[in-house]
């Protein structure tokens, strides 16, 4: 299924990403996946979160214009070749992918990606033919603090 | 500390309108208001127009005091007749016309017939003279030649007194200080902020602008004060002059500066000065400060009755040392509007809403950020991103950068920088932001 990423728009000073991370905190919402796309004279910072509503409305009442996409999340062995077999399956097809981020909370040996298509829908269509593990929001539940000791 | 050349300049024959005894200069004036008056009324209908509605008639202009009957024209005058509507010449007696930028992407247009494009130069060959500049200069000539009337203005009177025109109009500063100095350049005519620049630019090439033959600016276009002239003289040891003038009235050669430096003298036989309280249109008396008001007493393609100029002044009442006897106005240091002046160029805080309205739809939260850089003034534009114009995909914001910094420029004629800002990132005062902040030092 589809997920609610949030982007907000960011000039390109010191400490201008503290504010939205601070109330986020500050609500409990876990920030599950981020990536920083910036420029020399703005910056956007993307969020996929626990709960997206309600950052959505939180971050909106502290003055920060958000926007909500539709991006896909999708698990990926994490092996040489894990990303180029998924984006083989968008070749001759005409489906842009406009950017995308990994990150690395998957199960064990299995990496996470997050892309943002131009065709969400068709995108998922042809994923989930292939048989690729397109994510649902159970995958953003708050993490329970680990509680086994370090190594 | 000046250079050589500096002497007290022979007397030009073109200056001498600049002494007629005051008797004759007012009968001259009188004469030539009720021509002008005749002229507009029987050829320029708004004027018709406005004086019918107050029961006027031509006749009724017979002395100067009279002048205070005839209504305003304003620079929406201008605009809501665009391109030609003020015209009181046929295009068959129209040698040229100017252009300079108006409030809403919409130029203003001036026209000259052959004897106004000679009244001008006359003008601007007595500006010179005031400024002791004579047959046998070089002038270097970096005011922007085109729809503009300083390039076109400078040239002609230049020329007019007998000196070597160097038509390098404005831009490329390093081309500037080689032809200063491969030339052997006497004269520079240009904005006050661009010589500075000159001077810094010359500095760093290894030029000292003191050791070359260069003796007179002739500065205008934009408000500048004593002490920028202090600045300019002490690191340039030239003679920086001020001169006045707007394309509704005839362009440059409006009023000049004579070596006396105190005030600038108004050519008062062709364009007739008052002072007016902006808020009431009552005409002040001479040293009182109010608006400055022009009525154009020689023009024909496009005569100009009390025209508001906006620029806040006074007229020195006590006669200047130097001799002439044309009144003097001092310098402008303010406007009775939001106008405000970017190298030299015309710009209007509407101007910039109406390209960012254009782009965006509905107008976002803006400032006008003014600064002045390497003696340039630099425009910044900082508009807030909303929730319609913001995109998660970097091209998208990119896109729209460039789209408000296009809009900008062919709006305003000139580059500007543009910065997209959070939005409430821009402080609201009483509720309503404030649009200009400028951080030119008024020195």
């Amino acid at each position: 299924m589809k997920i609610q990423q949030l982007s907000i728009f960011s000039e390109n000073k010191p400490g201008h990403m503290m504010g939205p991370c601070r109330i986020l905190a500050e609500a409990g919402i876990d920030i599950r996946a981020l990536s920083l796309a910036d420029t020399q004279h703005f910056g956007i910072l993307r969020l996929i979160v626990s709960d997206w509503q309600q950052a959505k409305n939180l971050l909106e009442r502290g003055g920060y214009v958000v926007k909500v996409t539709e991006v896909l999340m999708v698990e990926v062995p994490d092996r040489p070749g894990g990303l180029a077999e998924v984006l083989e399956l968008f070749r001759g097809m005409r489906i842009n992918i406009e950017y995308m981020y990994a990150f690395p909370f998957g199960r064990e040996g299995q990496a996470v990606l997050v892309f943002r298509f131009d065709q969400p829908d068709a995108a998922m269509a042809r994923l989930q033919a292939c048989g690729i593990k397109v994510l649902d929001t159970t995958f953003l539940e708050p993490q329970p603090a680990s509680t086994e000791p370090r190594p | 500390m000046l250079k050589h050349g500096d002497r007290s300049p022979a007397f030009h024959p073109a200056s001498a309108p600049d002494y007629l005894p005051l008797r004759h200069l007012r009968e001259l004036q009188t004469s030539r208001l009720r021509s002008v008056v005749e002229r507009a009324w029987a050829k320029v209908p708004l004027l018709r127009g406005r004086m019918d509605e107050s029961r006027l008639g031509p006749e009724d202009i017979r002395s100067l005091e009279d002048i205070s009957l005839l209504p305003f024209t304003t620079k929406s005058d201008l605009r809501d007749t665009y391109p030609f509507g003020l015209f009181a010449s046929p295009m068959k007696d129209v040698v040229r016309l100017h252009a300079s930028s108006g409030t809403t992407g919409k130029p203003i247009v001036v026209a000259y017939t052959q004897d106004d494009v000679d009244v001008w130069t006359s003008v601007m060959v007595r500006s010179f003279a005031a400024c002791g500049v004579h047959h046998g200069d070089i002038v270097q000539n970096a005011y922007g030649y085109g729809l503009f009337t300083g390039g076109l203005g400078a040239h002609y009177g230049a020329e007019g007194i007998g000196a070597t025109v160097v038509p390098i109009s404005g831009g490329n500063t390093d081309r500037q200080i080689m032809v200063m100095k491969d030339f052997g350049v006497t004269v520079i005519c240009c904005t006050p902020s661009y010589f500075l620049h000159l001077i810094e630019r010359a500095a760093q090439l290894d030029v000292d602008i003191r050791e070359l033959p260069l003796r007179v600016g002739v500065f205008g276009a934009e408000p500048w004060t004593g002490s920028m002239r202090k600045r300019i003289e002490a690191l340039s040891g030239i003679q920086a002059f001020d001169i006045y003038g707007l394309s509704e009235i005839i362009g440059p050669g409006v009023a000049i500066e004579c070596p006396e430096h105190d005030g600038l003298h108004i050519f008062e036989d062709h364009f007739y000065p008052e002072i007016i309280d902006p808020d009431t249109g009552r005409v002040l008396h001479d040293g009182e400060e109010g608006e400055l008001v022009l009525t154009t007493l020689s023009k024909q393609a496009m005569p100009m009755i009390r025209y508001r100029t906006r620029d806040i002044t006074s007229l020195i009442p006590e006669p200047c040392p130097c001799g002439r006897s044309l009144r003097r106005m001092k310098r402008i240091g303010r406007r009775s509007d939001d106008m405000l002046i970017i190298r030299g160029v015309n710009v209007f805080p509407s101007q910039v809403e109406a390209a960012l309205l254009e782009v965006e739809g509905t107008l976002p939260h803006y400032q006008i950020v003014l600064r002045r850089a390497h003696g340039l003034d630099q425009i910044e534009v900082q508009v807030e991103v909303t929730p319609e114009t913001f995109s998660d995909r970097i091209g998208a914001l990119e896109e729209l950068h460039s789209r408000i910094g296009d809009a900008l420029e062919h709006v305003l004629g000139i580059k500007v920088e543009v910065t997209l800002v959070e939005p409430r990132s821009i402080q609201r005062s009483e509720g309503k932001a404030k649009r200009v902040i400028d951080l030119r030092v008024a020195s």
